[in-house]
């Protein structure tokens, strides 16, 4: 009944003949060649790359507007694509020497980017759906990929456990939304409930809470939050950077489509909620991670409060579009100012985890003699993580404020209460660069992080300087604020 | 490009691009990364005093203006230009730097890293600089935040023993004050003309056409002044300024105490101001309250400290205290005596920490008692440079000290009446200053009479201390000079500032 335009689905196309191609070829591959299965994974990413780039400007509509490819959709797929590729560059070597099972990994890892990337195309409920599932099953799995580790099992059931829980909760919203307006499309959904009317908009209230509870367990806002910090820790170091920077990613970009799309006139009901889902989450996050001892738990409870710095801007949804728009750019930015600097962080604490397992701020001690490279960009991406120049966390922290201020009335407010927060953040994100830089190392043995982990913490603090010199690209992503229905 | 649209920018930036040159030498250069940080410093100073050679001291207004697209999604524009009131901070800040520099040629704290801190401070100095010279308030934020993480990193690597509190403390709390102070800009922002800028003139020139509600303009004026008054710092919020410029290593404390305080100031007389009028009025007495008990407060702790760097940097929110009552008195001799008590504040307190450093250098103790006396028999120079420099500290007519000091009391006490200011309430707050200018003579002349004065103790009498070295007279004789020109020729300010201050303060009538 329809046409396919199968030019907008390459890279999904792409990325799933590369899942296959893993999974078969690891079964045919003696052991020592398992390693094989990341170059297979990496060539693979990188064609769904290509393929996304040659999408740049399109406005395509495809699966009967289930499907949409425009400048949201190709943007966040670059960024999954570009995440994916310094994911596997980590895996290879701390798969290889951690003794996991190397095929099956790169088959889930692949699996859940697949979700990543149909994420920002789907335009629809149950397309959101599925996109979410396929991102979340495979985490389940790699969570708990460290199997005689007593904390890997438990973060992995708990992820798995509330995982499922939310999943329900989302879908049981999803349902009656969908009954009630009759449709699954969001521009359907958005046009069904400015109808209701009665006890049916109240019916439709609490299904789009049920729906943002979902999602809240997904970014790990509080009080749906706990799961994060132990899965982290109990994860493998590259699980866990795929954890809280893709699979995030992945819940706001459905997050933004669903809230200011489907649900956007409903505005005047829901943006309390997301008022003190924000509040709530930035201030619990960063309290929490004053008393952390571990870089990946500090890491963790640092993505929650990053959670709530992105949870901001939906608080200052309005009948203004002007506002909306400077908003939903806010929140973009950040996301992607997000990605590059916890990732590189994430690099960091893997090239440090072969000699430090335990990884405790502790044993970071005079990293800066003994690996300079990633004290350096251990430096930048703390204080880029802490919103302060020169480096491209500052100008995510200020879109968001400008977004606020220009908000006015409680916008204002909860810019003062993301400033204190920001204060406060600094204490845990300088403990690090403490560490690093002003104390002494254990052994004056260098280092020698993989040429890919180094090449990864490099491009990530070039990026990061260059978008706080010219920050003009990135203030414009905000332009595609409109999205396609 | 010309020379007069693109000097400030390459003076500005040359710092930054010679760290990066200086980052490309091997570690192993110690001798080479010391002299390129001379030359540098030395370098940006030259261009710095051919901008200010080149200025038109005869009218208000910017120059070497240039005003270009920067980020337009946010509405910034790079907006730089100079004027009277910014051109003695400027060269002073490049002054400083240089002589940081030289110094540097033989002391370099341990744990050594010549390489690391020389860029930090060059990145810092471009920091510094860029506050005086933006015209953009998301410019002017950004070089001023830009001087946050070096001088963490200065004082947390390189300082003494408590050196991790006091980085972090200062960071927090600068940082605490000035992201509100970001929120009042992008307040400006929003409800500033149409077109909306960030530019400082057009929201100037908005603001004295009264284009700010009262209600707005008192709550932005908190906010703004909030993060300025962590810098300067005024009382209650000076806590961090002991902590850091006693821990700090000496060319952090010179450039502390010389330069980054002032951007503080600065900001009040180049944003708060001219860009909330109302909301100034209205605090103006507060300010003048704040920076009363600052004076009397500061000459007290001073008194009671053991410490000789704590002594001397908590004589700096003293001074300071006397900069921002001239500010509060809302008048153009008042603004003219804040001014000018930054420069030479800048200059003598700058030199006070260098003495300091070298003191501590010799006797590797910075406790008055333990050093107990008697310097002006093993380091008679030494001893000697000190009494000049603390009695041009403490105001003596006829130094740099005194014309600050002397103005903001004159200020004070004949404040602008036509804001609504209350002349008995500044009397009181004269007769406070005035206290303090006594406390203050008191205890820099018992710190004289406890270090240079006396017997030496037994245990320095075979230390064989060497007096003066070269390097620290060809970093010193400068700004000893300077101590004793502007205190002679005080016009050598007065004359850059006063056509800028007329036309600043020609909208408050005063």
């Amino acid at each position: 009944m329809q046409s396919v335009d199968y030019h907008a689905i390459l890279p999904v196309l792409v990325l799933s003949v590369a899942v296959i191609v893993v999974l078969v070829v690891d079964a045919f591959l003696p052991p020592r060649a398992r390693w094989l299965a990341m170059p297979l994974s990496l060539l693979g990413v990188v064609a769904a790359l290509v393929a996304t780039l040659t999408l740049i400007g399109d406005e395509v509509s495809t699966f009967g507007g289930h499907y949409v490819v425009d400048d949201f959709t190709v943007l966040f797929q670059v960024l999954f694509l570009s995440v994916a590729v310094v994911v596997l560059a980590m895996s290879l070597r701390y798969m290889r020497e951690g003794g996991f099972y190397q095929g099956e990994y790169y088959f889930l890892l692949l699996t859940a980017f697949l979700g990543c990337v149909l994420m920002p195309a789907s335009r629809d409920l149950l397309m959101l759906f599925i996109s979410l599932e396929l991102v979340s099953a495979p985490g389940f799995l790699m969570s708990a990929f460290r199997k005689s580790d007593v904390k890997g099992n438990e973060g992995g059931l708990k992820f798995f456990i509330i995982g499922v829980l939310s999943t329900a909760v989302m879908l049981y919203g999803m349902s009656m939304i969908i009954g009630l307006t009759g449709s699954t499309s969001l521009t359907g959904v958005a046009e069904g409930l400015a109808t209701l009317s009665g006890g049916q908009r109240t019916l439709a209230d609490a299904s789009i809470l049920f729906v943002v509870v979902g999602f809240a367990f997904k970014v790990s806002a509080v009080p749906f939050q706990f799961w994060a910090p132990d899965t982290y820790e109990g994860s493998p170091v590259p699980v866990a950077a795929f954890l809280a920077v893709a699979s995030k990613a992945a819940g706001f970009a459905g997050l933004l489509q669903l809230m200011f799309v489907a649900f956007a006139n409903e505005w005047e009901f829901w943006w309390r909620a997301f008022a003190a889902l924000s509040i709530l989450t930035m201030t619990v996050g960063n309290l929490v991670a004053l008393q952390q001892r571990q870089v990946v738990r500090l890491l963790a409870y640092s993505g929650i409060a990053q959670a709530g710095y992105i949870l901001l801007p939906f608080a200052l949804v309005s009948a203004d579009t002007a506002t909306n728009d400077a908003a939903f750019s806010a929140a973009v930015s950040y996301i992607l100012i997000y990605a590059i600097m916890n990732l590189g962080a994430f690099a960091v604490t893997a090239a440090v985890s072969r000699r430090h397992p335990r990884l405790l701020i502790s044993e970071f001690a005079g990293l800066v003699k003994v690996a300079p490279v990633m004290a350096v960009g251990m430096t930048v991406f703390m204080v880029s993580l802490a919103g302060i120049p020169p480096t491209g966390g500052f100008w995510g922290k200020f879109l968001i404020f400008q977004a606020a201020i220009e908000r006015g009335g409680w916008g204002t407010a909860l810019a003062a209460i993301m400033v204190v927060n920001s204060v406060i953040s600094i204490v845990y994100y300088f403990a690090i660069p403490r560490a690093m830089i002003f104390q002494e190392p254990e052994s004056e043995e260098v280092m020698r992080p993989s040429w890919l982990v180094t090449a990864v913490v490099v491009t990530a603090i070039v990026a990061l300087v260059a978008i706080f010199v010219i920050p003009n690209p990135i203030a414009h992503l905000g332009d595609i604020s409109v999205l396609g229905g | 490009m010309t020379w007069d649209n693109s000097a400030i920018t390459i003076t500005t930036f040359l710092p930054i691009v010679g760290a990066l040159v200086i980052l490309l030498v091997p570690a192993s250069q110690d001798r080479l990364v010391r002299g390129l940080g001379i030359a540098v410093t030395g370098v940006a100073l030259v261009f710095a005093a051919v901008l200010a050679l080149g200025f038109d001291y005869g009218t208000d207004g910017l120059q070497f203006v240039l005003d270009v697209r920067w980020i337009d999604a946010i509405g910034a524009r790079y907006h730089v230009g100079i004027d009277g009131i910014s051109m003695p901070l400027y060269v002073l800040t490049y002054l400083l730097s240089f002589l940081c520099a030289i110094y540097t040629w033989r002391y370099v704290p341990p744990p050594g890293r010549t390489k690391a801190f020389i860029a930090l401070m060059l990145l810092l100095e471009t920091g510094m600089a860029g506050t005086f010279i933006a015209f953009d308030l998301i410019l002017f934020f950004v070089f001023w935040e830009l001087v946050l993480v070096p001088m963490y990193f200065l004082i947390g690597i390189w300082g003494s023993a408590n050196r991790e509190y006091a980085a972090i403390k200062f960071f927090l709390f600068t940082l605490f004050g000035s992201i509100f102070m970001l929120l009042g800009f992008l307040g400006m922002y929003f409800r500033g003309p149409d077109p909306r800028t960030f530019d400082i003139l057009k929201l100037q020139e908005f603001a004295q056409g009264g284009g700010f509600t009262d209600g707005f303009q008192l709550v932005v004026f908190g906010a703004v002044a909030l993060g300025l008054a962590v810098k300067v710092p005024m009382w209650p919020v000076h806590t961090w300024l002991p902590d850091a410029h006693t821990e700090a290593p000496t060319i952090g404390s010179v450039l502390l105490a010389g330069i980054m305080l002032k951007m503080g100031t600065y900001g009040f007389i180049r944003i708060a101001l001219p860009l909330l009028p109302y909301g100034a009025q209205k605090y103006a007495p507060w300010i003048g309250l704040l920076a009363a008990i600052a004076i009397v407060y500061a000459a007290l702790a001073c008194l009671a400290q053991k410490d000789l760097k704590r002594l001397i940097a908590f004589s700096s929110v003293g001074h300071m205290g006397f900069v921002m009552l001239g500010i509060a008195t809302m008048t153009e001799i008042g603004i003219q005596a804040a001014i000018f008590g930054m420069v030479a504040h800048g200059v003598i307190t700058g030199m006070l920490f260098f003495i300091v450093g070298s003191v501590y250098d010799r006797y590797h103790t910075r406790e008055i008692a333990v050093i107990g006396g008697g310097m002006s028999q093993t380091m008679p120079k030494m001893a000697g440079i000190f009494a000049f420099v603390s009695i041009a500290s403490l105001g003596l007519p006829g130094l740099a000290g005194f014309w600050g000091e002397v103005m903001a009391l004159l200020g004070s006490f004949s404040p602008n009446e036509a804001l609504g200011l209350d002349v008995g309430l500044y009397r009181i707050f004269m007769v406070l200053g005035g206290i303090g200018t006594v406390l203050t003579a008191g205890y820099f002349l018992w710190m004289l009479q406890r270090i240079n004065m006396g017997t030496l103790p037994e245990r320095w009498s075979d230390s064989g201390f060497r007096d003066i070295l070269v390097v620290e007279w060809v970093a010193w004789v400068p700004l000893l000079t300077l101590t004793l020109v502007l205190g002679l020729f005080p016009r050598l300010i007065f004359g850059m500032t006063d056509e800028a201050v007329a036309g600043l303060m020609s909208f408050f009538g005063g």
